[in-house]
């Protein structure tokens, strides 16, 4: 796997990162734009792009399914619709899905129509609010039931929902795939869409499936089609090589952005561009940078004389938070990417960092020591009406406020003991989800309902039984599962939706 | 290059230091006619490159004070030398929040080295937080050393 170098930034010409910059933007717009006709379009029967490279297009309700095919996806719900399950009855009671194998229409379909099935099979079971039933206790057969399901054999084997699919492996290099999403007991069709796009692309259009199912049968947003960007770890404590790196939320398609030559931190991703901040100590000068995922480059954000970090984009992506070295303390800044004028927002002379916007961009919560020891603040985006929001015992600190704004997700320690908890903005409701002797740095999904974070493991004799691995839990603290990396991981950062 | 030879050459000695509690314990590296003077290793060596802070604390304790003392004393006796000032925290503690407790540590060691006389354009700081620890356990025994503002000659 080729490691990109780490790029001198004062070499690279700022313009041409702004440039890109802009074409992302560009590209998101553009994307968001072709996003609203395609619903359109799917709505009238066409076919459009939903996402870079990938096409869809409604399928006509089959003749045999007792109603008619349910409008595509973002449709305002409808007599004979789904019954929405609440979320907090399948943490309880999983959905029992029925999800084979999607049908070869040639040989060559039939091994991506078994990858595409376990995909999805593997990101609801994940999860925990599904539970994909057994294939050996199927009666219908995947071929028959793609044409015309025998609802009666789905129902008998307790399945409330039925997911079959067709894939062609076409002639071009590209992929068609069928996608239908089937309510067992009324016995129709809530869903059906064709994908076209190129091979290559066959797991995105598995999550997006699975994106579609979570949605129609939960009523909220999925988080599938996501990535996640973290520190990889190896090598002995003391001179721990500490690189960039990237997947998909399932732990596919892995790879490292940095080659480990400088030490790097707390990458974040941009909201709607392949764009991540984070710290790099290239150089041994602590600074945060800005990388472009798809060309590699980086850029030091800002000049200034000491130590910046804690950096993490504004909700609009025009701007990064970050704090810089001030005195014996730090100061939260706001510095907006595309003038560089810089904000300062906190100037408390105590250790101001972490700080997050609320996802309207109204609000900053962040962490300082200036009442003597960690806790949690919240200030208006200006830097105006700070008030202190954490009052539980111990210290406080990494905040996140979670995309639906419901929720501040945080670190907190002492006793000899870390957890990681959520609370309410206004400090109040708090819920620890997991807790261990190292626990740190929540990071939310993007529908706001999963949260992964990095586990430490306490190093015995010179540094021995160390780890750092990444996990998952749901926001009530159910369904702690690990992300398994293919090295130590720490700090990581979930994507938006990818665009 | 230079530098990660001589912070092994440092981290040598402080294992060394962790296993037999006498300091003039010489062995590693120091050669014939002992360390070049006015080197890391002589700092290390005879002088002292590092003091303790306690938990989430900057403030330079009493027993620390000699070693500072020292190394001020050292750096009016060679006056070409410059130094980067590290400051370090233990792993009780978040990465963010460290880091800047890594630089006040750091700049602590520079104001008492500044108020000993030596000028601030010798004297150059940089945090690393909880990610560079001297010692690997999870105990007080090192998260104590780890708690650190060490001198590194440039």
């Amino acid at each position: 796997m080729p490691d990109l170098p780490l790029i001198d930034p004062r070499a690279a010409r700022p313009i041409v990162f702004w440039d890109a910059l802009d074409r992302l933007a560009d590209a998101r717009r553009q994307a968001a734009e072709a996003e609203a006709l395609s619903r359109r379009a799917l709505l009238r029967g066409g076919s459009a792009a939903i996402a870079a490279g990938i096409t869809a297009a409604a399928l006509p309700g089959l003749a045999y399914a007792q109603a008619p095919a349910a409008p595509a996806a973002g449709a305002p719900a409808t007599p004979g619709q789904p019954t929405v399950i609440d979320i907090t009855r399948a943490r309880v009671d999983p959905i029992p899905i029925a999800i084979p194998e999607f049908i070869g229409v040639n040989p060559a379909g039939e091994r991506f129509g078994r990858d595409i099935a376990g995909v999805i099979s593997a990101n609801l079971q994940r999860s925990g609010l599904f539970r994909p039933i057994d294939r050996s206790a199927f009666i219908q057969r995947p071929a028959d039931a793609v044409t015309a399901p025998r609802f009666a054999d789905w129902r008998v084997i307790n399945s409330q929902a039925l997911v079959t699919g067709r894939v062609e492996a076409q002639g071009d290099g590209r992929l068609r795939v069928e996608f239908r999403l089937w309510d067992v007991l009324p016995e129709q069709q809530i869903e059906g869409t064709a994908f076209t796009s190129t091979q290559q692309n066959w797991r995105r259009i598995a999550h997006i499936i699975s994106d579609r199912i979570y949605e129609r049968l939960l009523g909220e947003k999925g988080y599938f089609d996501t990535r996640i960007v973290y520190i990889a770890e190896s090598g002995p404590r003391d001179r721990r090589v500490k690189r960039l790196a990237i997947m998909d939320q399932d732990s596919e398609n892995h790879r490292f952005l940095t080659d480990g030559s400088w030490l790097t931190l707390t990458p974040r991703f941009h909201p709607s561009t392949n764009i991540i901040t984070f710290m790099s100590f290239f150089q041994n000068r602590p600074r945060v940078y800005l990388f472009n995922i798809d060309s590699g480059s980086q850029q030091v954000l800002g000049d200034f004389p000491g130590m910046t970090f804690a950096p993490r984009f504004s909700p609009d992506g025009g701007s990064v938070v970050m704090s810089v070295t001030a005195g014996d303390g730090s100061n939260i800044v706001q510095l907006d990417l595309r003038g560089r004028s810089v904000r300062r927002l906190t100037s408390s002379g105590a250790i101001d960092t972490s700080p997050c916007f609320s996802p309207d961009g109204s609000q900053i919560t962040f962490n300082s020591d200036r009442g003597g020891n960690q806790q949690l603040y919240v200030m208006d985006s200006g830097g105006g009406g700070v008030r202190r929001i954490s009052y539980g015992e111990g210290r406080y600190a990494t905040p996140v406020w979670s995309p639906r704004g419901d929720l501040i997700a945080f670190t907190r320690f002492g006793g000899g003991r870390f957890a990681i908890g959520v609370m309410q903005p206004d400090g109040t409701g708090e819920r620890l989800l997991s807790e261990g002797f190292a626990v740190e740095g929540p990071t939310f999904a993007p529908n706001g309902r999963v949260l992964a974070f990095f586990r430490e493991s306490p190093a015995g004799a010179r540094g021995s039984g160390y780890s750092a691995r990444l996990a998952s839990v749901d926001i009530t603290g159910f369904n702690e599962r690990a992300l398994p990396t293919p090295l130590d991981a720490s700090d990581p950062a979930w994507s938006p939706l990818i665009p | 290059m230079k530098l990660k030879v001589l912070s092994l050459f440092a981290a040598l000695v402080l294992v060394a230091g962790c296993e037999s509690t006498s300091p003039t314990a010489g062995g590693a590296g120091a050669g014939a006619g002992g360390p070049r003077p006015g080197s890391q290793e002589d700092l290390v060596v005879n002088v002292g490159d590092r003091i303790f802070f306690d938990y989430d604390r900057s403030v330079v304790r009493p027993d620390q004070r000699p070693t500072l003392e020292r190394q001020a004393a050292w750096l009016k006796q060679h006056t070409g030398v410059a130094l980067m000032v590290e400051g370090h925290a233990d792993e009780r503690g978040t990465r963010e929040y460290n880091l800047a407790l890594g630089q006040r540590r750091a700049n602590a060691v520079r104001n008492f080295l500044v108020a000993n006389g030596i000028a601030p354009a010798r004297l150059q700081t940089i945090s690393y937080g909880k990610d560079r620890p001297a010692c690997t356990e999870s105990n007080e025994g090192c998260w104590s050393q780890n708690r650190r503002g060490v001198s590194v000659v440039r």
